[in-house]
């Protein structure tokens, strides 16, 4: 009996050690899961999530100890399921996403100061100086990065409405 | 009419009216030629081994599916189905705790684990006979000697009660003098001994093709008529519920390399139609191999189970150290039934050769 | 040797639901009051919605244009009867989603006045084939067997395609369907003038109507119309009498039955030289092209146990399906279903003040009794749906991916061949509603499909818009250099310190 436990005991030690060892030994500097998160996000660089960019928040996620994998609102759910697959982690709930959104400009109160079309990371917003611009719904990407620049606070997001040509099937309920 | 009161749903909006368990109650139909068969064949204590199975089979089911809190407790039968099914693959006079453990380990282990009817990998009532038989292997090859229903030798109602209840008669004497050997078991003994087929199928129980066809053979409950069980088969082809191709495949899975031994040296191979009538595999190939849940859907993936199945037999029958194979070869081939179905997706309409 | 097989074949898999015709199959088609309001919905075909073109006020006569085709594949809309706009906005329409369309809303007058301008042409065959196509095209006809492709694109094959034969689907496979039984059984002439209306379009000589064994009184018809109309004529006609089979009605179906051959995956039937049309819409391109009448009316078999009198009704488009029914003595009690359509690929209505449009066959009301209904259980892996695929799909298989979400896998199991006919459903013991999962897998790969493509362009534009800035950074520092040369010049030429620095910092602030 003795002998089992120490033999078992003994096997385990020698693994454990081993595997300390390749750990140390076999390190790789740099971090190439980096690469794989920033491949996985939309690359607009909106700065939605709270840091400088699309690579500054996969640097975060995979160096700086980030945990919410959930805070790149332009890639959605879908993205932080990738994320989560990626890493290997549960997928986290997002903030409730009531469905899809989009810019939109109040243009009788827009100044045309077009600091909005500054800061719109994919030029989704159209206008000249002094002139009233628009967002193109179809381009925008719902990042909300022109919302803060304008100095009237025209700018607020709108609910995309369901049509025939967007709407898709539930998936059937089992009842049990 | 106000839009709430309408029924949405997609279509298809009419149905033909299939239903789970209007095919198991096909199944259970199909089955009683040969269930009431064995009964004839082996009296009282044949009924109560089919009784105490399907009734444990069918409690647990009952308790599991509180437990699990799905809906139609025992409305689909399949449990009453599986409990047959391993009724009949037991030996007619197996203890009631045979039964009883068969019955648990079936419904239990081999199906509600896994998630309930159809999401079990093996046949449930052939995974739990393997467990018998090698947990068991005393009691699960303890073949009487066929004695009838109604026969002199036929055992009363009370004698078979305290028979499997107490493992002997009500008047307290054991029952060693009427035990025999299964064909496949006599042949198997033989062979590892040396002696030639038509040695080993002589002797005190001589080999009958007729009585085999028939029935009047040792062996478990449904391992005996061919006929019976063969009837039942063809009865669900032709109601569509199982196709051809499993079956076909599983005869000529054996007999098709028993035929080639045969003919290679018939002294040490037994003939292909002494492999056919005795032994499970007209039960194996009509169903059990056929199980809905457990067999691939594809008619290539069919064919393919339907033929490792029958080789598998042959295979254990002849070189394996146990003289049946028929349990065996299916619950290994059960196991293969997701890789088939994934690799035998019919050509789909407009993709083959001819159109290209 | 033709391309029409020697003997009829088979194709995979299929179903016999029971037929129900005899609800209505002896009801002659009638016609109706003229109801109170039409709505017309822009969009009633496959491919681009029409641009309406019409506005509120207007007075217009029966088949003036309400909406002229879009780009491509698209088709006009035409005023079902003389009368008012009183409206263009958006109504629900017959579509699964329940949602909203944009559909003028017009006030008959009453007189039900055709423009007196529209004319026909006495002796189609002798125009050109391609005038005949832009008859029908401006005319509006679409497929009326309820899969609404523009019939024009099939009228004018590409021109390195040879078009063998000519397919006339006047199976009507769907249970409880009769309006194109009851359209050949009274108007078989002008069914055979349509075909050879479409035979000139097509520049071929061969067609076969294929017609379902149940419909023996369309079938003579049929057969004395060609006999008739066709002998001694140019085109060889025949009625080719199919047994019953669901989904015989099938496109592709009935193309393997009638030729032996199968349209390749993803392929038309143009591609192994057939054409297919629905026999009313031989009907349609008739009334096109002899009298220039647009498609503003269609047959619709009105019927089920919960209509209290079937019928087959000629019913103006954009007819409220309300208005239909209260006609036929409104719903009986009992009634827990209302499909447009057939039963096994129609729609079923989450309201029935909706238009028929095009492409509405039928307005089915079902008791419980008739219609399915029951809760789904697991799959059992039967394999009844594998045996019954038409496409020789397995759709257990596509299904279980659907549910468990792997849609990648569905692309793998053929999702996009199937023609969502049924038949699975159809026989499954469990229950599963498998159509119901193929339409969510397509939709939800479709609209990940357009979601990537927009993460695409996204990517693209961001791309683009950072190769602009850095280009108009590199300028600034082009002219920031330039000024700075020009300073040092004029400072060594001057000998004083200029503010060219502010300058600078003031164009960057100006950026």
């Amino acid at each position: 009996m003795i002998e089992a436990v120490l033999s078992m005991g003994g096997l385990a030690l020698a693994a454990g050690l081993g595997l300390g060892f390749a750990a140390k030994k076999f390190h790789v500097e740099g971090n190439p899961q980096v690469d794989n998160l920033t491949a996985l996000l939309p690359a607009t660089n909106c700065g939605n999530c709270g840091y400088p960019g699309c690579r500054p928040y996969a640097e975060a996620i995979a160096e700086q100890g980030e945990t919410n994998i959930g805070l790149c609102a332009p890639g959605g759910v879908e993205v932080m399921e990738k994320i989560a697959s990626l890493l290997g982690v549960e997928p986290v709930e997002m903030e409730v996403d009531p469905g899809p959104k989009v810019a939109f400009i109040r243009e009788e109160e827009c100044i045309g100061c077009t600091a909005c079309i500054k800061a719109c990371p994919v030029d989704a917003i159209i206008g000249a100086n002094k002139q009233s611009h628009t967002v193109v719904a179809d381009m925008c990407t719902s990042c909300k990065a022109c919302i803060e620049p304008c100095p009237v606070d025209c700018i607020v997001m709108v609910a995309v409405p369901t049509t025939v040509y967007s709407w898709v099937w539930n998936k059937p309920e089992v009842l049990h | 009419m106000s839009p709430s009161s309408l029924l949405f749903t997609s279509s298809p909006h009419v149905h033909g009216g299939n239903s789970i368990p209007q095919i198991m109650q096909q199944v259970i139909l199909a089955l009683m030629p040969a269930t009431l068969l064995s009964v004839l064949i082996f009296g009282w204590p044949a009924l109560l081994v089919l009784v105490i199975t399907t009734v444990t089979a069918m409690l647990t089911e009952y308790l599991m599916v509180k437990i699990r809190r799905r809906p139609s407790p025992l409305g689909d039968m399949s449990a009453a189905l599986t409990g047959i099914l391993l009724a009949l693959t037991l030996p007619p006079q197996s203890p009631w705790w045979i039964c009883v453990v068969g019955g648990v380990f079936a419904i239990l282990l081999g199906k509600h684990v896994y998630g309930g009817l159809g999401f079990n990998m093996f046949n449930p009532a052939l995974i739990s006979r393997v467990f018998l038989l090698v947990s068991f292997p005393v009691e699960l090859t303890s073949w009487p000697q066929p004695t009838g229903l109604f026969g002199k030798h036929a055992l009363s109602f009370s004698d078979s009660l305290s028979l499997i209840t107490t493992g002997h008669l009500s008047s307290g004497k054991m029952m060693d003098a009427i035990s025999a050997a299964t064909p496949l078991g006599q042949y198997h003994v033989a062979l590892s001994m040396g002696k030639s087929v038509h040695d080993a199928l002589g002797g005190d129980y001589a080999f009958s093709y007729l009585s085999a066809i028939a029935g009047f053979i040792a062996g478990s409950l449904g391992e005996t008529s061919a006929i019976a069980l063969a009837l039942g088969g063809i009865y669900l082809i032709r109601k569509n519920i199982i196709s051809w191709h499993i079956p076909a495949a599983m005869f000529a899975g054996t007999l098709i390399p028993a035929t080639l031994f045969w003919i290679l040296d018939a002294t040490k191979y037994p003939d292909p139609l002494f492999h056919l009538i005795t032994g499970g595999l007209v039960m194996g190939a009509f169903f059990m191999a056929t199980d809905l849940v457990t067999s691939p859907v594809t008619p290539l993936g069919q064919i393919i189970f339907g033929a490792g199945c029958g080789l598998l037999t042959y295979i254990i029958r002849t070189w394996g150290g146990y003289p049946e194979g028929v349990s065996f070869a299916i619950v290994i081939m059960n196991a293969t039934v997701p890789l088939l179905d994934q690799y035998t997706h019919p050509v789909v309409y407009g993709k083959a050769k001819k159109n290209v | 040797m033709g391309i029409v097989a020697s003997v009829l074949k088979k194709f995979h898999g299929g179903v016999h639901p029971p037929g129900r015709k005899e609800l209505s199959e002896q009801c002659a088609i009638e016609s109706m009051p003229m109801p109170k309001r039409l709505v017309v919905p822009f969009h009633q075909h496959l491919g681009a919605p029409s641009e309406p073109v019409v506005n509120v006020g207007d007075t217009l006569f029966k088949g003036d244009l309400l909406g002229s085709a879009g780009d491509g594949i698209s088709a006009p809309v035409h005023a079902p009867t003389s009368g008012t706009i009183v409206a263009i906005e958006e109504h629900v329409v017959g579509h699964p989603s329940g949602l909203t369309m944009l559909c003028a809303i017009l006030e008959p007058d009453g007189k039900d006045q055709w423009n007196p301008q529209l004319q026909g042409v006495d002796d189609p065959f002798s125009l050109e084939p391609a005038a005949v196509r832009d008859l029908v095209k401006s005319a509006g006809v679409v497929g009326l067997g309820g899969a609404t492709f523009p019939s024009f694109v099939k009228l004018s094959p590409p021109r390195d395609k040879v078009v063998d034969l000519l397919l006339i689907n006047a199976v009507e496979c769907e249970p409880y369907l009769t309006c194109d039984a009851r359209l050949m059984e009274e108007r078989p002439l002008d069914v055979v003038e349509g075909i050879r209306i479409m035979l000139h379009a097509l520049q071929t000589k061969e067609c076969v109507i294929g017609i379902e064994n149940n419909k023996p009184k369309a079938i003579a018809a049929m057969q004395n119309a060609v006999a008739r109309e066709a002998s001694g004529k140019d085109g060889n006609i025949r009625v080719v009498v199919l047994p019953v089979m669901y989904p015989q009605g099938s496109e592709k179906q009935l193309i393997e039955v009638v030729t032996g051959r199968q349209v390749p995956s993803k392929g038309l039937p143009i591609h192994i030289g057939v054409v297919v049309h629905n026999v009313a819409t031989a009907v349609a391109v008739r009334d096109a092209v002899r009298f220039g009448r647009p498609l503003v009316s269609r047959i619709v078999t009105v019927t089920g146990q919960g209509i209290t009198r079937p019928a087959n009704i000629e019913v103006l488009i954009g007819t409220l399906a309300d208005d239909v029914i209260a006609h036929c003595g409104g719903l009986k009690p009992g009634t827990c279903k209302v499909v447009m359509g057939g039963p096994m690929m129609g729609l079923a209505l989450h309201q029935t003040n909706i238009p028929i449009v095009k492409g509405s066959s039928g307005i089915l009301a079902l008791t419980q009794d008739e219609s399915s209904g029951k809760p789904e259980h697991s799959c059992i892996r039967c394999g009844s749906c594998v045996s019954a695929c038409p496409i020789q799909l397995v759709p257990c298989t596509m299904a279980w991916f659907a549910k468990t979400e792997q849609f990648d896998q569905l692309i793998n199991v053929d999702l996009f061949d199937c023609v969502e006919c049924g038949s699975c459903a159809y026989v499954c013991p469990s229950n599963v509603p498998l159509v119901h999962y193929f339409r969510y897998g397509k939709l939800a790969l479709q609209s990940k499909a357009r979601e990537e493509k927009k993460r695409e362009l996204n990517k693209q534009r961001t791309k683009l818009r950072d190769e602009r800035l850095a280009r108009e950074k590199e300028e600034k520092e082009r002219k920031k250099e330039e000024m700075k040369a020009k300073m040092a010049a004029k400072k060594k030429g001057k000998g004083t310190e200029t503010h060219g620095s502010e300058a600078v910092s003031g164009e960057e602030s100006r950026s």
